[in-house]
């Protein structure tokens, strides 16, 4: 972008290109997909946690009309695939279709029947049955990491990473502070609930050898090569395709065993292949996450200045060890994230993640981070509590300060410049801070239970290359590419690596490569979410899109906009300097000469003879360019709530919730407020609601919708959001990544809230959710240990 | 086999006449029978609302229903709502508001939003959030959401008060 050119598109609430299809029933989700001559696929699924496979006997299904074939693992020769990593002591586990001779989760899939019907298929895996010698299901991550049964018997222990790290001088911190606060915190385990269930549809090309895979994923450039591995097949006969995908929150950000399945399949069969979750088996095998136990003691001293952090962090992550993230994603990530946005140099920490028989664990919007704030923003209240200082006057005093910048964390991460204190000082004058106060001192008065909670933390986002999204994970996550083109007819269309799955980035890159081109919004065609799209590509994840991709459109727009201008000034005999593109329209300054896009286009591609020869080899109005932000970018934001608890139902309502953040600069404001809604609810939906259960046999007890409980629009307030718009120094075009923020900050607020509003009890929310049983048992044991 | 049974549904305004199993859902009918794509199907336990279609003008959850119950009935699924070039006003509203992330909820949402529409009663925010209960997104926070169905029922009803006959969606 030109200085002196400023930008129309970049910065406007413009409404969405991809909303007409969508609002109209034209979308084309995976499951919307019918090829001819689809087969169907329903998968008989474990009902233990932790068992032998003895038999599969099929005989009775197979006989069924309609029944094309049923497959075990045995069926199939193709070798295991294996999350690696750097990290020292790390234990991989071998991912396949269909479970080899051992289930190690309650509905990991055992065989898989193929029918002409999914009506069918299901029909004949009811005739299944399966002979199991039963396992002790280990369940409890404590008794996991000491047991000597093994879920995976090449391993030496249960315990796939375990890690220590200390920096400063914890014990001299600890020995100098005069407030020292600890507790033992839980945050249940969570799984994304995309309401579009998982769906995966390969059709194999017979005469091309060339398999396409239409995958509800959000990652179809890490589907490709490792399903190209897994097939040993060359990339370009692998095609991974994520059309109109319906939410994913790190739920879709994996290779799932179905999609190898349904790939092997059509590759043996020659038939287009399908399988799509239903709810249940999306409950039992989307991967889970958030299921920590964080024993973490904070030392402060008498002003409140927050001294050390001592925090051993015990993570929960199922069977196996999720491709290509690791094990190691969400437990680090909570260790790395623990010392918050504020100046704290003593922090040591212990971080073992355990695996369980129960479903793996994986990316969730947040990763970590949810956790980590919500120890760490209870930790400072506890201590705020102690000296009677103001929550806010706590943080204020804490924060990283705008001079401090670049600040590097007790667990090593670096912030660059980012309105710490300013979102701080936002979100207090957002909500009127003394007017809540007030309002919760007349509420207490009249004997309610209202309570006001804040939170502040920081993040990093659009991670670049010199970084890893999950620690020692071999693949590079740190770039992104752009292929910007004006073809022929003078249209023009971008492909990218990244895969939109709600974000809208078919509008917010399009506008960067608009005011890039000087062309009208909806004459930019974004491609994303196609594998052949680009030469290399991972997907959309970890707040990375609009930071990597948008930069990658910055760079390949200015590229193209220069070869236009140079062909242009060819043909008006003038020079590229002279020259303005506005609204697809080139035009000489100070004269009347104008060409529109579709001229050059045509002059270029089909009258090629205009220019001279030695321009003609680079005279395509193509480029292809790569953005490596490098480190990534500090987004930070501080969220307030209130709450209020029915005393006699113990049920927590938000009355009030508002965020003041700083997302650097914004594409398209709109877009932003409607990804920070989104986090927010389901961060309340962390806090209030959602908890997978599992009992001491590894079974799901949360495994319908009535059972695990998301916010509808009734138990969700109204949302304020009030933005810096500052831009971010580190980054092209300034801006930061914001897609997962709201579930960051929002667990730890309402916490922050239902403790104060039980106050008077002197009740310590230390686990989440906060469902009415335990506030009740809290309150119980409170009034108990009163009398 | 199962033995099949004759039906003939009205769909957005046409006549389809099908042989069905008497145990095939309304959902996959719709979805894979007569091509219409656009009603989506998110639980198959009639809580997320993600399959409601309008059924006899009523909001319905298509996942719950099998197709011999349509049987000689008026479904509206969101291909009868608006075209592209050519949206309906809620549909108009959502855009507007950006009331949809990924849109798989949207179809559903719109036939709920519908109904609250064709009820005709004027809702304040919090009725509209009740009203909206069930139907599920996971995307928007529901703000945008409450803010588009909120414009669209009060433009429909001042039209109705200013004595347009047309009807409310």
């Amino acid at each position: 972008m030109q200085d002196d050119v400023r930008p129309k598109l970049i910065g406007s609430r413009v409404q969405r290109l991809e909303d007409p299809r969508l609002l109209t029933g034209s979308g084309g989700f995976v499951d919307d997909i019918q090829l001819a001559h689809t087969l169907h696929i329903a998968l008989v699924r474990s009902d233990h946690a932790h068992a032998r496979i003895l038999n599969v006997d099929v005989d009775a299904a197979g006989t069924l009309p309609g029944v094309v074939g049923i497959y075990t693992a045995d069926d199939f020769s193709a070798k295991p695939l294996h999350a690696t990593s750097r990290m020292k002591g790390y234990q991989s586990t071998a991912i396949t279709a269909l479970a080899d001779g051992k289930v190690r989760f309650v509905g990991e899939g055992i065989a898989a029947v193929v029918a002409e019907s999914r009506y069918v298929a299901e029909d004949a895996a009811s005739l299944i049955t399966i002979d199991y010698e039963p396992l002790p299901d280990l369940v409890d991550p404590r008794i996991a990491a000491a047991s000597d049964v093994l879920l995976h018997e090449s391993h030496d222990s249960n315990i796939l990473v375990s890690r220590k790290f200390a920096r400063g001088d914890v014990t001299e911190a600890f020995a100098n502070a005069s407030v020292r606060v600890k507790d033992s915190f839980r945050f249940h385990r969570k799984t994304p609930l995309a309401i579009e269930n998982r769906s995966y549809l390969a059709d194999f090309n017979k005469g091309k050898q060339a398999l396409t895979l239409y995958s509800s994923t959000q990652v179809p450039g890490v589907i490709r090569d490792a399903l190209a591995k897994v097939l040993a097949m060359p990339g370009h006969s692998v095609r991974v395709v994520a059309p109109d995908v319906g939410g994913g929150f790190g739920g879709k950000a994996s290779l799932y065993p179905e999609e190898i399945l349904v790939a092997l399949l059509s590759r043996t069969l020659g038939h287009p292949v399908k399988w799509t979750s239903d709810r249940l088996e999306d409950l039992l095998t989307t991967s889970q996450a958030f299921d920590e136990t964080i024993d973490a003691e904070l030392a402060v001293d008498k002003d409140g200045r927050l001294l050390g952090l001592k925090a051993e962090i015990l993570g929960d992550v199922g069977a196996y060890s999720i491709y290509p993230w690791t094990a190691a994603l969400e437990p680090m990530q909570v260790a790395g994230f623990l010392p918050g946005p504020y100046q704290l140099a003593n922090y040591q920490a212990e971080v073992v993640a355990v695996a369980t028989n129960k479903t793996p664990a994986g990316p969730y919007r947040g990763v970590g981070r949810p956790a980590a704030a919500f120890v760490l923003e209870r930790l400072i209240d506890m201590a705020a509590l102690l000296l009677g200082l103001d929550p806010v006057e706590m943080r204020r005093r804490n924060l990283v300060q705008p001079d401090q910048f670049p600040y590097r964390t007790g667990s090593g991460i670096v912030w660059d410049q980012s309105g710490f204190t300013e979102c701080l000082e936002l979100a207090c004058k957002g909500v009127n801070y003394p007017a809540l106060q007030a309002e919760r001192s007349a509420a207490r008065r009249a004997g309610r239970w209202f309570g006001v909670g804040v939170a502040s933390y920081a993040e990093l986002t659009g991670i670049g290359s010199r970084m890893s999204a999950a620690p020692g994970m071999p693949i590079n996550t740190g770039t992104e590419t752009a292929t910007v083109e004006i073809d022929a007819s003078g249209a023009v269309r971008a492909a990218f690596g990244v895969a939109s799955h709600g974000q809208g980035l078919e509008t917010t890159l399009a506008q960067i490569v608009a005011d890039e081109l000087g062309v009208p919004l909806d004459s930019v065609q974004v491609i994303h979410g196609d594998s052949a799209a680009v030469t290399h590509s991972t997907g959309t994840y970890a707040s990375r899109s609009a930071v990597l991709a948008g930069g990658a459109a910055h760079l390949s727009g200015q590229a193209v906009r220069a070869k236009v201008l140079e062909a242009a000034a060819f043909m008006l005999n003038t020079d590229t300097d002279a020259l303005d593109i506005e609204d697809s329209i080139i035009s000489e300054r100070g004269t009347n000469k104008t060409l529109s896009l579709m001229e050059v286009g045509r002059a270029v591609y089909s009258e090629m003879g205009r220019f001279p020869l030695e321009m003609r080899a680079e005279l395509d109005l193509r480029a292809t360019k790569f953005y490596d932000p490098e480190f990534g970018t500090t987004t930070s934001a501080t969220h307030i709530a209130a709450v209020e608890i029915d005393p006699e139902t113990f049920i927590v309502t938000v009355k009030r919730f508002l965020v003041a953040e700083d997302c650097g600069r914004l594409i398209n404001p709109m877009i932003v407020d409607g990804q920070v809604h989104g986090g927010i609810v389901q961060g309340i939906g962390a806090a209030l609601y959602e908890e997978v259960v599992h009992d001491q046999n590894g079974q799901a007890l949360s495994a319908s919708l009535v059972d695990y409980l998301t916010p509808s629009a009734a138990e969700t307030p109204k949302l304020e959001v009030l933005h810096l718009d500052t831009a971010a120094l580190g980054t092209l075009g300034g801006y930061r990544g914001m897609g997962e923020g709201g579930t960051i900050g929002a667990p730890a607020a309402i916490a922050n809230a239902i403790t104060d509003a039980l106050s008077h009890l002197n009740i310590n929310i230390s686990e989440l959710p906060a469902t009415p049983e335990r506030i009740y048992r809290l309150v119980t044991q409170a009034i108990k240990g009163d009398t | 086999m199962i033995r099949k049974r004759a039906i003939t549904v009205s769909v957005n305004g046409s006549a389809y006449a099908r042989d069905v199993e008497p145990r095939r859902l309304l959902t996959d009918f719709l979805r894979e029978d007569l091509g219409l794509t656009g009603t989506h199907i998110g639980c198959e336990h009639g809580v997320c609302g993600a399959c409601s279609i309008l059924l006899d003008g009523v909001s319905a959850r298509a996942c719950l229903c099998l197709a011999v119950q349509a049987d000689g009935r008026e479904i509206t699924t969101v291909e009868g709502m608006g075209e592209i070039g050519r949206l309906s006003l809620l549909q108009e509203k959502f855009r507007k508001h950006h009331a949809l992330q990924c849109g798989f909820c949207t179809p559903g949402m719109l036939a709920t939003a519908h109904e609250i529409l064709t009820d005709a009663a004027p809702l304040t925010d919090n009725e509209i959030r009740e009203a909206l209960s069930g139907n599920l997104c996971r995307c928007t926070g529901y703000e945008h959401i409450v803010r588009a169905v909120s414009e669209a029922l009060n433009e429909s009803l001042g039209g109705a008060a200013a004595g347009n006959s047309s009807d409310a969606g």
